[in-house]
């Protein structure tokens, strides 16, 4: 297993540093694009290029050019942004991710657990009126646009109602934790309800279909000639293994939302987080901001994805192999 | 009469496999040193417990896998090393049948399509494909209005049928059968053996016919090779190999097979331990885990398959 | 002599498919003597597993209907509640399943489920139920059983898995064993180390014995008694001897001749059945055997009816009416 350990994390680093060559590529090495003219954004004037050169050693070789990138953006944390006069990256940066962070790990607790308790209660009923209902519950996570929804819930929270059954929800916006832990916990509430509703839907469905095809499996078969009960059988067996499924979809889900598809949900609830940033550094073809968006959204989805391996293997012993 | 068709020299085949490890291979020698002739019209049953190489012995021969070394002499020519574009004119002349007669139909194509397929393919017109087509379900017994009918409108043993007959679409010399009939219940099993042998009869075809069932290989074999963990550790006459088994294997295999008739059980001998993965093979003998007579040299002096008495064995003691 | 073990009666099962009612059993009976050794056979789709997976109540399906009496002990099994069955299954009647490498469930140790079924039906501490794994596994002729214990089934050969699941079978006595292909999945020579462990535990344990197969050498080495079932009926009924020196049925006479026999001379024509395997859903009117046999007469287009000698021996057959009448 430790060693396991070992070479899952030797791979992600791997993986961490190719895509930071392939993102550098595609930005500072496309031909016939004068990767300075677009850093300095449009219409520089020839001192600010030159400055731009400068800074990103664009005289240099590719080589020397990616390393001065990775300084600039790992060790001396100095990116600057042209585009929004001379405003720091980083900081930007490491403002966004705690919102972002604190956003997702919210939602997707409670999706998996509504999911879990849903979809295993789902497949357990199968025979009832609980299965159907449950399923249309679902369905209606699926189906809500999350945009929509987060204007409604605004319209609801922050509107008329405001004043009298909701005076208790701050305004829009993000609270650091390490501000206020009731303000942060307040302020994310209805986002997290909000996102986590699309994920539950899907999450329900998934795992109910998960389970009811693992009761067709043999070792069910064997399980009720022990003479063990549905309910064991159900939870012990059927739920265990449906884990498995789980946790490579949650790898896949968790990663993409902290990379920035949270996007929608910290537009309407005005989070300013890693999604947001993204796309205002995307709107403003702000060079270095892109860079530094893009290396932390492949950080965050390599370092997912490789926990996901870890608890798969911790759940799965098939895949533990030295 | 008897004109060799095909021999086979020392052919060795490993696969490398990733092992889950980071970047080393694994190793699976799934046929060592494998050698035997065949004889035009003659039938060679090869028996053998699973993984032992039975299927990749006659992918190998008929090309659809390349053997890591060795020769595969066919009608005086190796065919070993050939690209498959030399080898495409010898597609006709060897045929591989496969196990599972459910997976190996297109379930979107009607039969008669199915069975002209090959015709197409060797570009033969259509009057010609349909004509023989018809000749060809009437030979293997299935019905004329079996040409516009689907896959999954038969049994398993019509779909074997139709499996063999798409096989014979093009006069073919050698046909490799993988355990063709494994699939089947017994009474179709019967009938699909029968069809076989007529064919054999009637259109001078050679067979190797690849089975576990040792009650079906002696059924349809001439001669026999018994496989263990990828190699031949006896070849013999159909006779020899039933009534005068020499290897401890090929003992072990046979009073192994359950009898209907009870009165021979008290020489009954059973193999202890498991047949051992061929990722990692035992040294020496590699039957040697199991083998019941087995003495300490057996664990590192491997065996050559040579000829005692009527038969080919590889083992140290038998001499 | 001794009161019976089981004795199903007139068991039937359908199931009500889009294509029509699929009858998989009709009118099913038979019995078992303690300590017996009984062999069902018959061809895939025959009934084999859908009749005994109706004894041990677990057909799950909302489509199908059983009709019938199984008597365990003098108590009607199809009559009990799905929790008073639960406390049967696996104490006093255990099953195997055909296909040992998708049995278990492969997210826990070969001793957890050995240590389930012993806590299903007992309260045993954990470390006893792993002493008695251990214990068990040992019997099965499991090598180094402290270590294999805590392994997974991935970890076990196809063979170690079938041992292991009749360890667990075998685990809390049971008085009945029901074993559905226990070694078609394997190899002859792991076949004959399975079939020599479960003659040797039978007679340890002095339990009685289902064991359905396809393979009448199987049926051979292990029953005394043999029931023949073709298209979801019994057609034949014997003891082990007689059935194969003297098989009275069309349809087990040709089963017995058309499977190439080791212990007999070559012959270069397999005898065969004729036609293909009943298709329950479209079954000749009368003897569903009629369009396939070698007998048919016009009797046959109605049902002939089990003829059996105070033993429960016979078969269902015109033949052997009018060879009476005669
Ligand atoms: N849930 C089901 N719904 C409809 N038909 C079924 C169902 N289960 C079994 N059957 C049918 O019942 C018949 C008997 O099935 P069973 O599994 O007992 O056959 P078997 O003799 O054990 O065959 P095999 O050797 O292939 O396992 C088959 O025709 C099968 O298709
Ligand atoms: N493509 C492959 N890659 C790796 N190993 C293989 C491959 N094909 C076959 N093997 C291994 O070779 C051995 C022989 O396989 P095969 O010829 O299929 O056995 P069988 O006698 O059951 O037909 C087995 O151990 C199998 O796992
Ligand atoms: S060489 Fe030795 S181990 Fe191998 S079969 Fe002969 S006696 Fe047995
Ligand atoms: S009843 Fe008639 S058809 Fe059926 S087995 Fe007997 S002779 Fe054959
Ligand atoms: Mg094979
Ligand atoms: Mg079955």
């Amino acid at each position: 297993m430790t060693r396991f350990v070992i070479k899952r994390l030797a791979a992600a680093v791997f993986v961490l540093v190719s895509i930071s060559i392939l993102v550098f590529l595609i930005f500072f090495a496309t031909p016939g694009v004068d990767p300075a003219a677009r850093i300095a954004g449009r219409n520089a004037d020839q001192l600010t290029l030159q400055q731009v050169r400068a800074t990103f050693d664009l005289d240099k070789p590719l080589h020397i050019r990616y390393v001065s990138m990775m300084k600039h953006l790992f060790i001396d944390r100095d990116l600057t942004s042209y585009v929004n006069r001379g405003a720091e990256v980083l900081p930007q940066l490491t403002q966004a991710i705690p919102a972002t962070l604190s956003l997702v790990f919210g939602a997707a607790i409670i999706w998996l657990l509504l999911g879990l308790i849903l979809g295993i209660t789902a497949a357990g009923m199968r025979k009832s009126w609980v299965d159907p209902a449950i399923g249309i519950i679902g369905i209606i996570g699926v189906s809500l646009p999350v945009y929509w929804l987060g204007e409604v819930v605004n319209l609801i929270t922050q509107g008329r109602l405001h004043a009298t059954l909701f005076r208790w929800v701050p305004p829009l916006g993000y609270v650091p934790f390490t501000e206020s832990p009731g303000g942060w916990f307040l302020a994310l509430l209805f986002p997290w309800l909000t996102l986590s509703l699309l994920y539950a839907g899907i999450y329900i469905r998934v795992i109910r279909s998960e389970i009811v095809s693992l009761m067709q499996e043999d070792f069910i078969k064997t399980e009720r000639a022990k003479g063990a009960g549905e309910k064991r059988i159900l939870i012990k067996h059927a739920s265990r293994m449906s884990l498995i499924t789980v946790v490579s979809l949650f790898g896949l889900d968790f990663g993409a939302l902290v990379g920035g598809s949270a996007l929608l949900t910290e537009v309407v609830f005005g989070i300013q987080g890693v999604g947001r940033l993204t796309f205002t550094a995307l709107q403003n073809f702000d060079l270095p901001l892109i860079m530094a968006t893009v290396m932390y959204a492949a950080f965050f989805i390599v370092i997912a994805n490789a926990i996901v391996d870890l608890v798969y293997a911790w759940i799965d012993p098939r895949v533990r192999r030295g | 009469m008897s004109q060799e068709i095909l021999r086979v020299n020392n052919v060795s085949r490993i696969y490398e496999t990733s092992g889950g490890s980071f970047g080393r291979k694994n190793k699976v020698s799934a046929l060592d040193g494998v050698s035997f002739n065949l004889v035009h019209g003659e039938t060679l049953g090869i028996v053998g417990e699973s993984g032992c190489g039975k299927s990749t012995l006659g992918r190998i021969i008929s090309r659809l896998d390349t053997p890591t070394s060795g020769e595969i002499i066919y009608k005086g020519n190796d065919i070993a090393k050939k690209s498959l574009s030399a080898m495409r004119p010898l597609r006709k002349e060897i045929q591989f049948i496969f196990q599972d007669p459910y997976a190996s139909l297109n379930p979107r194509r009607q039969i008669g399509a199915i069975i002209e397929e090959p015709m197409r393919i060797h570009g033969m017109g259509k009057d010609e494909r349909r004509a023989r087509a018809h000749e060809l379900l009437e030979k293997v017994g299935l019905d004329k209005n079996s040409y516009e009918k689907y896959p999954h409108e038969f049994s398993g043993g019509q779909r074997q049928r139709v499996v063999i007959a798409r096989a014979l679409t093009l006069k073919p010399e050698l046909i490799i059968a993988d355990e063709p009939v494994s699939a089947l219940d017994v009474s179709i099993q019967a009938q699909v053996l029968n069809l076989f042998k007529e064919l054999q009869d009637e259109m001078k075809l050679t067979y190797i016919f690849v089975a576990h069932d040792l009650g079906v290989v002696r059924h349809i074999s001439d001669r026999i090779a018994v496989m263990y963990l990828g190699k031949i550790v006896e070849l013999g006459s159909v006779e020899e190999i039933y009534n005068n088994p020499q290897h401890p294997y090929t003992k072990a295999l046979l009073s192994a097979n359950p009898r209907i008739d009870q009165s021979a059980k008290s020489t009954r001998q059973i193999l202890t331990g498991d047949i051992p993965s061929p990722l990692n093979r035992p040294s020496g003998c590699s039957f040697h885990t199991r083998c019941p007579i087995a003495v300490p040299e057996c664990s590192t002096r491997e065996p050559e398959l040579r000829r005692i008495g009527a038969v080919d064995v590889a083992c140290n003691l038998v001499v | 002599m001794a009161e019976k073990l089981l004795e199903v009666k007139n068991l039937c099962v359908s199931f009500k498919t889009r294509k029509g009612v699929v009858r998989a059993v009709n009118n099913l009976s038979f019995s078992i003597n303690h300590g017996e050794v009984l062999g069902i056979v018959g061809e895939s789709g025959s009934g084999k597993s859908v009749s005994m997976s109706a004894v041990m109540g677990l057909i799950k399906d909302e489509n199908a209907e059983i009709t019938g009496e199984v008597f365990f002990n003098g108590e009607d099994l199809l009559k009990k509640s799905d929790e008073e069955l639960r406390a049967i299954r696996g104490k006093d009647i255990a099953m195997v399943f055909q296909d040992p490498m998708t049995a278990l469930t492969p997210v826990y140790t070969i001793g957890w489920h050995i240590r389930e079924q012993l806590q299903l039906h007992s309260d045993i501490s954990d470390k006893d139920a792993k002493a008695r794994a251990i214990e068990l596994l040992e019997e099965v002729g499991i090598p180094d059983p402290e270590k294999r214990v805590d392994q997974y089934p991935h970890e076990f050969s196809g063979g170690m898995r079938q041992r292991a699941i009749i360890a667990m079978a075998l685990s809390l006595n049971p008085k009945l064993l029901i074993a559905d292909e226990p070694t078609t999945a394997l190899d002859v020579t792991i076949q004959a180390q399975i079939l020599d462990l479960l003659e040797r535990l039978r007679k340890t344990y002095n339990s009685s014995i289902i064991i359905i197969t396809h393979d009448m050498g199987v049926v051979s080495e292990l029953s005394s008694e043999v029931l023949v079932m073709y298209a979801g009926r019994m057609v034949e009924r014997s003891t082990k001897s007689s059935l194969f020196a003297n098989p009275q049925h069309p349809y087990t006479k040709g089963l017995m001749n058309s499977v190439p026999r080791v212990d007999r001379a070559r012959t270069s024509r397999l005898e065969t059945i004729s036609g293909q395997p009943a298709s329950l859903l479209n079954l000749p009117s009368g003897c569903a055997f009629r369009n396939r046999c070698p007998s048919a007469h016009a009797a046959c287009t109605e049902q002939p009816t089990f003829i059996s000698d105070s033993n429960g021996y016979g078969a269902a057959c015109f033949l052997l009416t009018e060879g009476v009448r005669s």
